[in-house]
C-alpha cells in the first residue's frame, strides 16, 4: 500500500470486517478505511465471512448482499442466530424500497446504498457504534483532554461539551496524528461532501471553533501558512 | 385505470334472456293461436249441432196428409236458436226442389239431396251465416217425396264467444308469458351466477393473490378457469421476474458506479493540483447525480408498478417519519443539519406502507439536498383536518412561478442548480399521494424555505 | 149468418196493396200530423196503436223537441207489417203490437241497430227492437150483462160459463179474426202453445156464433153498447183508455195462463232521419211519458211492474217466427177456422 503519508495507528483503532465480492470496490473501501486509521479484514464470500467472524472479534461488519455463494441476508441471520451482537451495516445495490424492511428485520443495524459517499459510510458507522455505546470503549486521552469520537464528547479541564459533527471529524483527524501537518485541501476533502458548494476556506471556520473549545487545554492548533494546520501539545 | 376498461360486445345474460324470452314469445303466440283455433272450432261445432238439431226437428214434423205436405214446425225449432246476441235466423223448406216455405232466396247446396246434413259458411242478405241443410224422404204407398230443410244463422254470438275466448286466451297467454319471462330471468341468473361468483371472487382478491381458482365450477366454465389459472401462474412468474429484474438492474448499475466513485475519491486524496482536484470533484458529483437519478428512476418504476395493485393496511405516518429521521440523521449530521419531528404521537392512515415510506423519504431527501449547513428540517405529522405530513426546510425555497410546474416529471427548480437530485422526488411523492386519493401541496414557508405537504 | 159476418169483416184490408205505393195514396185508419207543420224535420211513424191512445205520448215528446214534426199513420198490426215491408224507406219509426211480425222485420234486416240504449235484455232484440209497454190479453165483459152471471176468471171458467148459459152468449161473443189481426194471431198462437184449453174454448165459442173483429177498437165499442157481452183476448189497455165506457165494462186477466204483449218499436234502417227517429225511440223506451201525467189514461210502460207479469210476457225470440211460417200458418188457420167457423 503506497500511501502519501505515514499511517498512524491510534489507541482506539477499530476492527472492521468487509464482506464484498467485488475486488475493486473492496480494495477502494479498505484503502479508505485504513486511511482513517482502522483495521479491516476482507472476505469475498459467505464462507470466508463466517470463517473470519468466528476467528476474530470485530467492532463492525460491512456486509454486501449479493454474494457469489449466496445472499448476504443468510449470513446475517446465521450471524444473529449465533448470538453474535457485532453491529452490521449492509452495503446494498438494491432499491431501498424493497429490501430495507427485510434487512432491518433480519438484524442489520443500518445500510448504505451503493454508490456511497465514504463520509456517509463513516457517519453511519459512527452512528451505529454510538447507538451501541455499551460496546464502544474508544476514549482518546491526550495531554489534559479526553475525547470520545463515537459519542462526540470532549472533556477539557473537567467540563464536557458535545461537539458538532464537522468539529468532531476535524478534531478526530488532528488528534489521531498530533504534530502532523494537514493541508487545507485534505481537511476539506474529509469534512465536506462533494456537493457542498463551499470554498476550501470554510475550513477556517471550523478550525476557529475547535480552537475556542480547546482554549483552556494544553492543546493548540497551529496554522502553518501555506502548508496547513497542526495539533500541538504545549 | 385504462387497463380495467373492457371492450364490451353484447351480454351473455341478455343473449340468454333474449333467446329464452324470444322462444317463449313464439311459444306463447303459438299457444294463443292453437287455443283460439281449437275454441273457435268447438264453438262452431256447438252452433252446428244446434242448427242440425233444429233442421232435424223441422224435418221430423213433416207429414203427408191428403197428398199435401204438412209441416207443423215445433216452436222449439227456432226457440232453441236463441242466443245472447239475438242472432238472426233464416230458413227455407223445399219439397223436391220447390220452395214450400221460408226464405226462398236462401239457396241450398246441391249436395244436400242425400240425407246427410251439409254444413257450410256462406252469406245471406249480405251477412255471413252458418247454414245447415238436411233432407228427408217421405214415402207412402203411392207417393215418394223429398223434403229439404235449411237453416242459416248469423254468427254474432260466435264472434262474441270467439272474442271472449281470444281475450281469455290472451290473458292466459300473457300470464304464461310473464311466468315464462320470470323463469327465464331466474334461469339466466342461475346460469350466469357461477360466472358472476367467479368474477367476484377474483375481484375481491388482494393484488398479490395470484393463486389458482380452486372452488369447483360448472364443467362449461372449466376451460375458462383452467386458462385463468394458467394465466395467473404465468403472471405470478413474470411479476416475480420483473421484481427480480429491477433488483438485478440496480445491482448491476450500482456496484460498478460504487467502484468508480471509491476510486475517484481515493485519487482525490492523492492529487494536489487544483485543476485535477476540480475535475475529480466534478466527476464524483456526476457519479452521485447519475446514481441518484438511477435510484429514483428505479423507485419511480417500482411505484408505478405497485400503484396498480395497492395493498392497503393501517400505516403509522409518525412511525414511518421516525424511522426515516433516524436513518437520515447520520447524513444530516455531516452537514450539521438537525431533523426535527413534531406533531401527534401516532397518525394512522390506510395505505401502502412501502409507497408512503418512499414518498416521505423523497421529501426529506429533497429538503436535505436544499438545506444549508447548520439549519433545521422540520417534519410535522398531524391527523386533522385530514392526515398530512409537512416537510419544511430553510433553504432557498421555490420560485413562485415554478410551484405549479414543479411536480411535473423531471421538472427541476432553478434553485436546484448544482444540487444533486432531481424533480423526480416530488413526482414520486405526488404519484403516491394520487394513488391514495390524496394530494401534494407545494408552497414556500414564511421563512423563505420550501414547504411540501403530503395529504393522505 | 156466421158466414155473412165473416165475409163482411173480411173486407177489412189485409194484404191490401199489391204494389209499391206512397203512404199518402194509401187508405189509413187514421192519419195525423203532430207539431209545427212548417218544421223541416219530420218523422213518419207507422203504428198499430190508435191515435187517441198514442197522442198524449207524442205531444209530450214534441214539447221537449219542438223542432220536430211527427206524421202518425195508423193501420192494423198485420197491415203495418205489410206496408212497411213494401216500402221500408217510407217510414222512420214502426210501432206495433204484433211482436212476431216486428221481430221478423228485424230478422230480415229492416231495422236500424242502436247500440247505446240500455234496455233490459228481455225487452229488446238485437238492439233493434224495443218493447216499451206491457199489455196483457184480457177478457172484457159488459158489466150490465154480467150482473146476474158469475165472472169468468179463467179460460176454464169461461168455458163452463158458456156451456151452462149458451143462450145468453149466442152471437154475443167477440174475438179477433186471427186471419186479419196480427195481434189476434199472436195471442191465439201463444194461447195454443200454452194449453189445449184454447182449442176447447174456440170450439165452444165457434158453436155460439162468435163475432170476429179486425181491431180492438170496434170490439170494445160493440161491448160497450151491448152488441156483445164478452170479448176474448182483448187488450185491456185499450179498454182502460176508453174512460167514457169505463163504468160499462170489466177487465179480467185470466188467471190460468195470462199472455202479456210488449208493444215494440223499431227505427227503419233505410230511414233518412235516424237521429230524430232514434230520439223518439229513446223517449218511448225511457218511459218518460208514463209518469208525466197520471190523470190521462195511458199505455202501461214496461217499467210499471214487470215482476208480476214477467212470466207471462211473450218472449222476443226467434221462436216467434215459427207461426209466421207459411205451412205452419196454413195449418193453424185451418184448425182455427174449423174450430170457430162451424
Amino acid at each position: 500500500m503506497n500511501l502519501s503519508q505515514p499511517t498512524v495507528w491510534p489507541d482506539y483503532t477499530m476492527k472492521f470486517l468487509l464482506v464484498e465480492d467485488n475486488e475493486e470496490l473492496a480494495h477502494a473501501i479498505s484503502t479508505r478505511m485504513q486511511l482513517d486509521g482502522h483495521v479491516i479484514d476482507h472476505a469475498i464470500n459467505i464462507a470466508d465471512a463466517i470463517a473470519y467472524s468466528e476467528a476474530g472479534e470485530y467492532d463492525l461488519i460491512l456486509l454486501d448482499i449479493m454474494l457469489p455463494d449466496g445472499d448476504g441476508r443468510d449470513f446475517l441471520s446465521r450471524h444473529r442466530d449465533g448470538q453474535k451482537d457485532t453491529p452490521v451495516i449492509v452495503l446494498t445495490a438494491r432499491s431501498q424500497v424493497s429490501d430495507r424492511i427485510s434487512m432491518l428485520d433480519l438484524g442489520a443495524d443500518d445500510y448504505v446504498t451503493k454508490p456511497f459517499d465514504h463520509a456517509e459510510l463513516q457517519a453511519r458507522c459512527r452512528a451505529v457504534l454510538r447507538r451501541r455505546s455499551g460496546t464502544s470503549q474508544t476514549l482518546i486521552k491526550l495531554a489534559d483532554v479526553e475525547f470520545d469520537p463515537v459519542a462526540g464528547h470532549l472533556s477539557v479541564a473537567g467540563s464536557t461539551i458535545v461537539l458538532r459533527n464537522r468539529e468532531l471529524r476535524l478534531l478526530e483527524l488532528l488528534i489521531n496524528a498530533p504534530g502532523n501537518i494537514f493541508s487545507k485541501q485534505k481537511l476539506f476533502d474529509r469534512l465536506f461532501s462533494y456537493d457542498d458548494d463551499v470554498s476550501e476556506n470554510a475550513i477556517e471556520v471550523y478550525i476557529a471553533r475547535l480552537r475556542k473549545h480547546l482554549d483552556k487545554s494544553r492543546l493548540n492548533i497551529t496554522t502553518l501558512r501555506g502548508l496547513g494546520y497542526r495539533l500541538d501539545e504545549e | 385505470m385504462k387497463s380495467s376498461e373492457v371492450q364490451i360486445a353484447g351480454s351473455l345474460r341478455r343473449r340468454l334472456a333474449v333467446t329464452l324470452i324470444g322462444g317463449m314469445t313464439i311459444l306463447t303466440l303459438l299457444l294463443f293461436f292453437v287455443v283460439r283455433n281449437y275454441a273457435a272450432q268447438i264453438a262452431q261445432q256447438s252452433q252446428d249441432s244446434i242448427l242440425s238439431a233444429s233442421v232435424t226437428s223441422i224435418l221430423d214434423a213433416a207429414t203427408m196428409r191428403d197428398g199435401e205436405v204438412q209441416i207443423d214446425i215445433p216452436y222449439a225449432s227456432f226457440s232453441m236458436l236463441g242466443t245472447n246476441t239475438d242472432d238472426r235466423v233464416f230458413y227455407v223448406i223445399y219439397q223436391d226442389g220447390v220452395a214450400l216455405s221460408g226464405y226462398e232466396e236462401l239457396s241450398i247446396p246441391k249436395a244436400s239431396i242425400d240425407e246427410t246434413s251439409v254444413l257450410q259458411s256462406t252469406t245471406f242478405m249480405e251477412v255471413p251465416v252458418r247454414q245447415v241443410t238436411a233432407s228427408r224422404v217421405l214415402a207412402g204407398a203411392d207417393f215418394r217425396t223429398r223434403i229439404t230443410a235449411s237453416i242459416a244463422q248469423t254468427q254474432d254470438n260466435l264472434s262474441g264467444t270467439l272474442a271472449r275466448i281470444s281475450r281469455n286466451a290472451a290473458i292466459f297467454g300473457a300470464g304464461f308469458f310473464s311466468l315464462a319471462v320470470l323463469l327465464s330471468i331466474l334461469a339466466t341468473s342461475t346460469t350466469i351466477g357461477p360466472l358472476k361468483r367467479l368474477a367476484d371472487s377474483i375481484a375481491r382478491r388482494g393484488p398479490q393473490d395470484l393463486s389458482p381458482v380452486e372452488k369447483p365450477v360448472p364443467s362449461e366454465m372449466a376451460p375458462l378457469v383452467s386458462s385463468l389459472n394458467h394465466l395467473m401462474h404465468r403472471l405470478d412468474k413474470s411479476m416475480t421476474q420483473s421484481e427480480d429484474f429491477i433488483a438485478e438492474a440496480a445491482h448491476r448499475v450500482r456496484t460498478p458506479i460504487a467502484t468508480v466513485r471509491s476510486h475517484a475519491e481515493m485519487t482525490l486524496q492523492r492529487v494536489d493540483k487544483e485543476e485535477n482536484r476540480q475535475a475529480l470533484r466534478s466527476m464524483i458529483r456526476a457519479i452521485d447525480e447519475t446514481s441518484r437519478a438511477a435510484g429514483q428512476l428505479l423507485d419511480h418504476a417500482m411505484i408505478a408498478f405497485r400503484a396498480h395493485q395497492l395493498e392497503f393496511e393501517a400505516v403509522d405516518l409518525v412511525e414511518i417519519s421516525r424511522e426515516i429521521v433516524l436513518r437520515m440523521t447520520p447524513i444530516a449530521e455531516m452537514k450539521d443539519i438537525e431533523l426535527q419531528l413534531s406533531g401527534e404521537s401516532s397518525v394512522i392512515v390506510s395505505g401502502d406502507s412501502i409507497l408512503i415510506q418512499n414518498a416521505v423519504r423523497n421529501l426529506v431527501d429533497n429538503a436535505f439536498k436544499y438545506s444549508p449547513a447548520d439549519s433545521n428540517i422540520e417534519i410535522e405529522v398531524q391527523s386533522r383536518p385530514s392526515p398530512y405530513l409537512k416537510v419544511v426546510d430553510y433553504g432557498p425555497g421555490f420560485l413562485q412561478a415554478e410551484i405549479e410546474t414543479l411536480t411535473d416529471r423531471f421538472t427541476r427548480g432553478v434553485n436546484a442548480e448544482g444540487t444533486i437530485g432531481s424533480g423526480l422526488g416530488l413526482t414520486i411523492a405526488r404519484d403516491v399521494a394520487a394513488a391514495h386519493n390524496g394530494k401534494l401541496v407545494i408552497e414556500n414557508h414564511h421563512s423563505g424555505g420550501a414547504c411540501v405537504i403530503l395529504y393522505l | 149468418m156466421r158466414h155473412l159476418v165473416f165475409i163482411v169483416l173480411c173486407l177489412c184490408p189485409f194484404l191490401a196493396s199489391g204494389g209499391p205505393s206512397t203512404n199518402s195514396s194509401l187508405e189509413w185508419e187514421d192519419r195525423k200530423l203532430f207539431g209545427n207543420t212548417s218544421n223541416s224535420q219530420a218523422i213518419t211513424v207507422l203504428s198499430s196503436t190508435d191515435t187517441s191512445v198514442f197522442a198524449p205520448i207524442i205531444e209530450s215528446f214534441l214539447s221537449d223537441n219542438p223542432e220536430l214534426t211527427i206524421e202518425y199513420l195508423v193501420a192494423g198490426s198485420a197491415e203495418v207489417y205489410q206496408r212497411f215491408r213494401q216500402s221500408p224507406s217510407s217510414y222512420d219509426v214502426v210501432i206495433s203490437s204484433a211482436m212476431d211480425l216486428q221481430l221478423k222485420l228485424v230478422n230480415d234486416g229492416l231495422a236500424y241497430r242502436i247500440n247505446d240504449i240500455q234496455h233490459p235484455d228481455w225487452a229488446q232484440w238485437r238492439q233493434s227492437l224495443f218493447g216499451f209497454t206491457l199489455e196483457p190479453a184480457s177478457i172484457v165483459v159488459n158489466k150490465l150483462a154480467f150482473a146476474t152471471l158469475p165472472e169468468a176468471r179463467s179460460r176454464q171458467a169461461m168455458i163452463e160459463l158458456l156451456r151452462t148459459n149458451p143462450d145468453s152468449f149466442r152471437g154475443k161473443i167477440g174475438t179477433y179474426d186471427v186471419r186479419q189481426s196480427g195481434l189476434g194471431y199472436l195471442f191465439a198462437t201463444q194461447d195454443s202453445r200454452a194449453s189445449e184449453t184454447y182449442w176447447r174454448l174456440m170450439e165452444i165459442m165457434g158453436s155460439l156464433e162468435t163475432r170476429l173483429y179486425c181491431c180492438s177498437g170496434e170490439m170494445i165499442e160493440d161491448l160497450a153498447n151491448g152488441e156483445i157481452v164478452i170479448a176474448y183476448n182483448v187488450l185491456g189497455s185499450y179498454a182502460n183508455a176508453r174512460t167514457d165506457i169505463a163504468d160499462k165494462i170489466d177487465i179480467i186477466l185470466p188467471s190460468d195462463f195470462p199472455n202479456t204483449m210488449m208493444r215494440t218499436v223499431l227505427v227503419a234502417r233505410k230511414s233518412q232521419q235516424h237521429r230524430s227517429a232514434t230520439s223518439f225511440l229513446r223517449y218511448l223506451t225511457s218511459a218518460g211519458w208514463d209518469d208525466s201525467d197520471s190523470d190521462k189514461p195511458s199505455l202501461p210502460s214496461i217499467k210499471d211492474d214487470p215482476i208480476d207479469t214477467q212470466q207471462s210476457i211473450i218472449q222476443l225470440e226467434p221462436g216467434l217466427m215459427i207461426f209466421l211460417d207459411k205451412l205452419k200458418r196454413r195449418t193453424f188457420i185451418k184448425e182455427w177456422e174449423s174450430a170457430i167457423i162451424q
